[in-house]
């Protein structure tokens, strides 16, 4: 069993509880707890150092489906890959999807993810009609829109503080197959990719683009435009690829700034007359997934991922700006993806995805050198009125998560006394660091 | 394919259950508590079950065995498929003051058990088909101090198990042993976890697999079987000073 740790590598310190049914109460523990998905956030945010993870992954049952509205009722530990395996192959999908399967649909609920259609649906928690929440004064409160909808709206996007969600309902979407045509198209810099995401939102259900994070100059952002709808026809499913593990740690000394160029041009390269192509949606949704544990080649000491947004009405040069400061620095790693967010509200009070743009790419954790950048990207952010993502958040300052979320003091009153994570702790606390 | 799962809501059952409902299979689950065989029984129908039927029952009571494999039949048809999970850990510290603890741990884990395979197995061996999954533990391989109940109780099923794989050979029934090693259970939920323990969702595929291979025993994660063969081969003077 693998030790918990978050997909960065930060180690769970603390106890750990298995949850196996969803009508037990909660552990008896002594002093906080949280609960734990499948540790595909990066920072800090699903551990509670010190305190009791609440390990969600025994509550993995399907509730209830009804085929005429797409209604799945599921406990909160499934995972998203279960609910594709099962319903994808019936003509349904999640309504909603993140770069990785191994998503559950609490910890989706929680961070309240968006995926590269957020320009036509919105975040996950929009697609959430009803979830039951256990609290550790041991009630039990059905939520949605309509019921406790204070509640509802601080658990979406919630980040685990508001109580353990035993169970959800969400509404998955009718798909005519189980293919996607999937166009690429290169683009030179960040002004074609923002003409062509505005041309390709009005077409493409997903869009998205992965950028050569190493490019300066004329050539910064340049990259690879993804774009994609739901094949009509009801292709067969072909062979599945079984995932290669990571099967240990790699050295530090595999990551640098020679493989990393290396690698961006071999993507670049064999990506680039691809055109218009018909595939299975495992490969277009999650890449990643191909190599499980792929976090490992960052070695023992893990990775840190940066993501932001960016909102629109501040122009380009605040995009330019986190892409120059990254090229500058020579730490990212691979690819950097680039999406933009559209109008469509999030349901909850702190939900990340905003209008705007999204800029993510992971980068080794390298002690002194890699936080000094992340200060300097921070500030950038800042001064464009952005705001970084918890999920992937694991050195942000109170101050730009106050100005970034300013109604996390709803939330802070909202939360249950006895649920908190170190993130919690690290952005509510009063002092600023040095 | 018609199976039955006794103790349907141990993790382990409830996992190979599921690979089983993948499949299109028709399922009687038996178990003790309803709420929670309702739980399952409406999983496995949306993981693609043909058919989920629940009996709550006292599988410690000797007496309905044989008429729930009577049931089992008029239910689902001839039985291609029992899966034996049911079990409890008992806790050696108590059995000074209550003895009958420790009786029970055995009469849970081996004559319970053992009853329900003979039940089974006779009306399987007349079809001349089917399968017996019986799940035994490492720790039926040796006797240790810190479970010896429950050690004497797998071991005994074990062997249990054997004899009736002899006794039926011709016949065309299968009986698989299945020796997990840890597994991260509620039943090891006190346990400190560390790198050795399996997930039920690897245990179950890995039976499952043993299970359509027609194989005997499975050492699971396979690496038991190693550790097991060194761990028989230490000599007793030595062993009971290991204090295990
Ligand atoms: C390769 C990769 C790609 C990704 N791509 C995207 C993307 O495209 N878009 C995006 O938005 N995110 C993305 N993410 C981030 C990921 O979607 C989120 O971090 C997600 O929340 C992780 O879910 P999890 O089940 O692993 O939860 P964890 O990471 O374990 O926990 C996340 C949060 O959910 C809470 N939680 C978990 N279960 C419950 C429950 N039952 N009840 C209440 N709270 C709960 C936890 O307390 C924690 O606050 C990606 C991550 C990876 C590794």
């Amino acid at each position: 069993m693998a030790p918990v740790e978050s997909w960065g590598r930060i180690r769970a310190e603390g106890a750990a509880r298995p949850l196996w049914w969803r009508d037990d109460p909660l552990p008896e523990v002594e002093g906080t707890m949280l609960p734990f998905g499948r540790g595909r956030s990066y920072g800090d945010a699903c551990l509670d150092q010190g305190g009791t993870l609440l390990l969600t992954r025994g509550l993995s049952r399907f509730i209830s489906f009804d085929e005429a509205t797409g209604l799945l009722a599921c406990e909160g530990g499934v995972t998203l890959g279960e609910i594709l395996a099962r319903f994808a192959p019936l003509g349904f999908f999640p309504t909603v999807v993140p770069g990785t399967k191994h998503v559950t649909v609490g910890g989706a609920i929680a961070n309240d993810i968006h995926g590269k259609n957020h320009h036509r649906a919105g975040t996950f928690g929009a697609h959430v009609t009803r979830l039951e929440l256990l609290r550790s004064d041991g009630s039990r409160r059905v939520c949605s829109p309509a019921e406790h909808p204070e509640l509802f709206a601080a658990t979406v996007g919630g980040l685990g503080l508001t109580g353990l969600v035993t169970w959800a309902e969400l509404r998955l979407k009718r798909i005519p197959s189980a293919f996607i045509r999937w166009e690429t198209v290169p683009f030179e810099n960040v002004d074609a990719f923002f003409e062509l995401s505005a041309r390709s939102d009005t077409t493409h259900e997903y869009t998205v683009a992965w950028i050569d994070c190493l490019a300066r100059g004329d050539r910064l952002g340049r990259g690879l435009f993804y774009r994609g709808n739901h094949a009509e026809a009801p292709f067969r499913a072909g062979r599945r690829r079984r995932p290669v593990t990571v099967p240990f740690d790699l050295p530090d000394a595999v990551l640098n700034r020679l493989t990393v160029k290396a690698f961006n041009a071999l993507y670049r390269w064999r990506n680039r007359g691809a055109g218009e192509r018909l595939v299975h949606y495992e490969p277009f949704f999650f890449p990643l997934d191909g190599v499980e544990r792929w976090n490992r080649i960052y070695g023992r000491s893990g990775l840190m991922q940066f993501q932001c947004v960016l909102p629109f009405d501040r122009g380009l040069g605040g995009v330019r700006g986190v892409l120059d400061a990254i090229a500058r620095s020579g730490q990212g790693s691979f690819l950097a993806v680039l999406k933009t967010f559209g109008g469509l509200p999030s349901p909850g009070l702190l939900s990340f995805p905003r209008p705007g743009v999204t800029v993510a790419l992971d980068f080794p954790r390298r002690g002194e050198r890699t936080l000094a950048l992340f200060r300097e990207l921070e500030g950038l952010v800042l001064e464009q009125g952005g705001a970084l993502y918890p999920a992937k958040d694991l050195v942000m300052s109170p101050r730009m998560f106050r100005a970034a979320y300013p109604r996390a003091p709803e939330l802070e009153r909202l939360r249950d006394p006895r649920f908190e994570s170190t993130f919690w702790r690290r952005v509510t606390a009063a002092e600023e660091r040095p | 394919m018609n199976v039955v799962v006794l103790g349907a809501t141990s993790a382990i059952a409830e996992q190979v259950a599921r690979l089983h409902a993948a499949r299109g299979a028709a399922l009687l689950l038996v178990g003790r508590k309803p709420g929670r065989l309702a739980a399952v029984a409406a999983d496995l129908r949306l993981r693609g079950a043909a058919r989920v039927e629940v009996r709550a029952l006292e599988l410690d009571e000797l007496a309905a065995h044989a008429a729930l494999a009577a049931e089992a039949e008029a239910l689902l048809g001839p039985v291609d498929l029992v899966v034996v999970a049911q079990g409890a850990l008992g806790d050696p510290a108590a059995y000074a003051a209550d003895p009958a603890a420790a009786a029970a741990v055995l009469h849970t884990n081996l004559v319970a058990p053992a009853s329900l395979l003979t039940a089974f197995a006779a009306r399987l061996a007349r079809r001349g088909a089917g399968s017996l999954v019986v799940l035994g533990s490492v720790a039926g391989d040796r006797g240790r101090g810190s479970n010896f109940a429950y050690g004497a109780a797998k071991g005994g099923l074990a062997l249990f198990a054997q004899g009736l794989r002899n006794r039926w050979h011709r016949t065309g029934l299968h009986v698989l042993t299945v020796k997990p090693g840890f597994v991260d259970t509620p039943m090891t939920a006190h346990v400190p976890k560390n790198p050795l323990f399996a997930s039920p969702e690897r245990v179950a595929a890995a039976i499952v697999r043993a299970a359509d291979a027609r194989r005997d025993v499975l050492y699971v994660p396979w690496f038991w079987r190693f550790i097991l063969l060194a761990v028989r081969a230490i000599p007793e003077r030595v062993f009971k000073k290991l204090d295990l």
